[in-house]
């Protein structure tokens, strides 16, 4: 019952936070302390959205295919590159400086030259989600690959296991909690990935729309078009926690029994 | 009682297969009604392991009969996880060689079974899954396995608790789990590194009363290690001390008690006999 309150409490509290933004806000561009057609009220961002539903339903469809894309061969290589990395310390050597140097470069600095490189369809776009999602994927199940207990890694080894076995009953295992910690991260940043490599060049997508409605000076499509990839942005995340929850019962169990 | 001084002694496991009764042999298996000529299983001749420059562990010879519970009784830092790793194969010893039934395993991994002080179930697996992992280890097909670990839950008190998760058993059902394990591994010899030494008082009494009738019928040969005297006493049929910097075996005691040694034992004359005798061996001027 105790657990049952707190649940909705930590719900409500910034459910309410929210709707009082919201209201705030409303109330701002009802009074016209700043001009409509700079900040459009909430509820003509809501009008906004359902006038172009359709629109933004195919737009968005598009840059959630490349997201996707974009994030299974993200977790692919990663995960290539993570046993790679945990199984021969010289690749690890080599390997992990750079993939930390590929994350001080931009996304936005990147995202023109991979689309004069890879032109207006999706290759850029993937190109640019599997870069930024690959880190934090990567690393991720590195550290889960690195935190098997070295007690347990011992009595596998009595038990005669080889490193296949020890990979796979114990490593793989054992990292899944980290990689979804990643995935989770990945998962927001594929949409923004896609949105970005969007703006700069293509023929559909949230981000092709968003620079469309930009030019005519749209705003409340604007804001529409900003909550909406927010909102796929959050419920991706929901979906590798549902994803996470059904993946790994025993967490749930953990979390009974305390 | 007897107590025996190493550098007043014959290699051990030499004297037995002289045909020489060793001061043991009379002990556990005796008091279990079992006084059959025991086979020697497990071996260590002039185990040196040097880490470095610095040994860790000199000459360090042992004997484990078949049916045998013995433990290794030292303070830490002797060496007795170190011997227990060149026993299983974990490391190969500087100097020195290990038979397992006549066979040389001397470096070799996946003939003994091991258990730590943490019970080591892998969160992820429920209590079936990994009771049978050192069958899977080995190739056996899931089902076959399940077969035989379902035969031996309720022995080990785990009826009704294969499907649970580890987190969902309390810690004396984890280590039962995990004896389970090693069981499982090798019905030779188990090699038990502290394994009751993270329960509570009373989880822990009632683990030696379970461990000594498991024991009694499923004669698993096992050496424990263990910094508890009481354990030691109550559980082994011999002790070996390890002490000194490098580690050696500097004394053995074989455990003849009368009565069978359930908790109540502890409180008993001949209990408190066999501890003063431990404590004057632990001592530097008592060996």
């Amino acid at each position: 019952m105790k657990r049952r309150l707190q649940s909705i409490t930590s719900k409500a509290v910034p459910a309410a936070v929210v709707l009082a933004l919201l209201l705030v806000w409303q109330l701002v561009s009802v009074a016209g302390l700043v001009p409509r057609f700079m900040l459009p009220s909430p509820w003509d961002v809501v009008l906004a959205f359902a006038s172009d539903f359709s629109l933004l339903a195919e737009h968005a469809r598009v840059t959630l295919l490349e997201a996707f894309l974009g994030l299974a061969c993200g977790i692919l290589l990663a995960f290539g590159a993570a046993v790679l990395m945990d199984r021969f310390p010289l690749v690890y050597k080599g390997m992990y400086p750079v993939i930390v140097l590929t994350q001080t470069v931009p996304t936005i600095a990147i995202a023109p030259l991979l689309v004069l490189w890879m032109g207006y369809e999706m290759a850029p776009k993937i190109t640019l989600i599997v870069l930024t999602t690959f880190f934090p994927i990567t690393v991720g199940l590195l550290d889960g690959f690195r935190s098997a207990d070295k007690d347990a890694m011992d009595l596998f080894q009595a038990m005669g296991a080889s490193k296949f076995q020890i990979f796979r009953y114990m490593k793989l295992p054992g990292s899944l909690s980290h990689f979804f910690a990643g995935l989770r991260v990945s998962a927001a940043y594929s949409i923004v990935g896609a949105v970005i490599a969007e703006w700069l060049g293509g023929y559909h997508g949230l981000g092709v729309y968003m620079v469309r409605v930009k030019k005519s000076y749209a705003f409340d499509k604007m804001f529409a078009v900003i909550f909406l990839i927010s909102l796929i942005s959050l419920l991706l995340m929901k979906l590798v926690d549902l994803l996470q929850r059904a993946v790994m019962p025993w967490e749930r169990v953990k979390e009974e029994s305390q | 009682m007897n107590t025996s001084n190493k550098q007043q002694r014959e290699p051990m496991a030499e004297k037995t297969e002289n045909g020489r009764k060793p001061m043991a042999e009379k002990t556990g298996r005796q008091q279990r009604g079992q006084g059959m000529e025991q086979q020697i299983i497990l071996k260590a001749e002039h185990v040196t392991h040097r880490y470095e420059r610095d040994n860790i562990i000199e000459d360090v010879s042992l004997y484990l009969k078949q049916g045998e519970i013995i433990s290794l009784l030292g303070v830490s830092g002797v060496g007795k996880t170190t011997l227990f790793h060149a026993l299983s194969g974990l490391l190969r010893p500087t100097e020195g060689r290990i038979w397992l039934g006549g066979r040389e395993i001397t470096g070799q991994a996946g003939n003994i079974s091991y258990m730590l002080q943490k019970d080591m179930l892998l969160p992820y697996f429920t209590i079936l899954d990994n009771i049978i992992m050192p069958k899977r280890l080995k190739g056996i097909p899931k089902k076959e396995a399940y077969r035989e670990a379902e035969e031996l839950l309720e022995e080990f008190g785990l009826a009704g608790s294969g499907r649970k998760y580890p987190a969902q058993l309390s810690g004396g059902m984890r280590q039962r789990a995990a004896l389970l394990r090693t069981y499982l591994f090798s019905k030779e010899v188990a090699l038990l590194d502290e394994p009751f030494s993270a329960l509570d008082a009373i989880t822990k009494g009632e683990m030696h009363d379970w461990y000594r009738k498991v024991m009694d019928r499923i004669r698993l040969s096992t050496i424990f290690i263990t910094h508890d005297i009481d354990e030691a006493i109550l559980l082994s049929d011999r002790i070996y001390i390890m002490a000194g910097k490098p580690g050696r075996i500097t004394a053995e005691l074989a455990i003849e008690a009368l009565a069978y040694r359930t908790q109540a034992y502890a409180l008993t004359g001949e209990f408190l006999e066999y501890k003063r005798q431990v404590l004057e061996l632990l001592k530097p001027s008592g060996r």
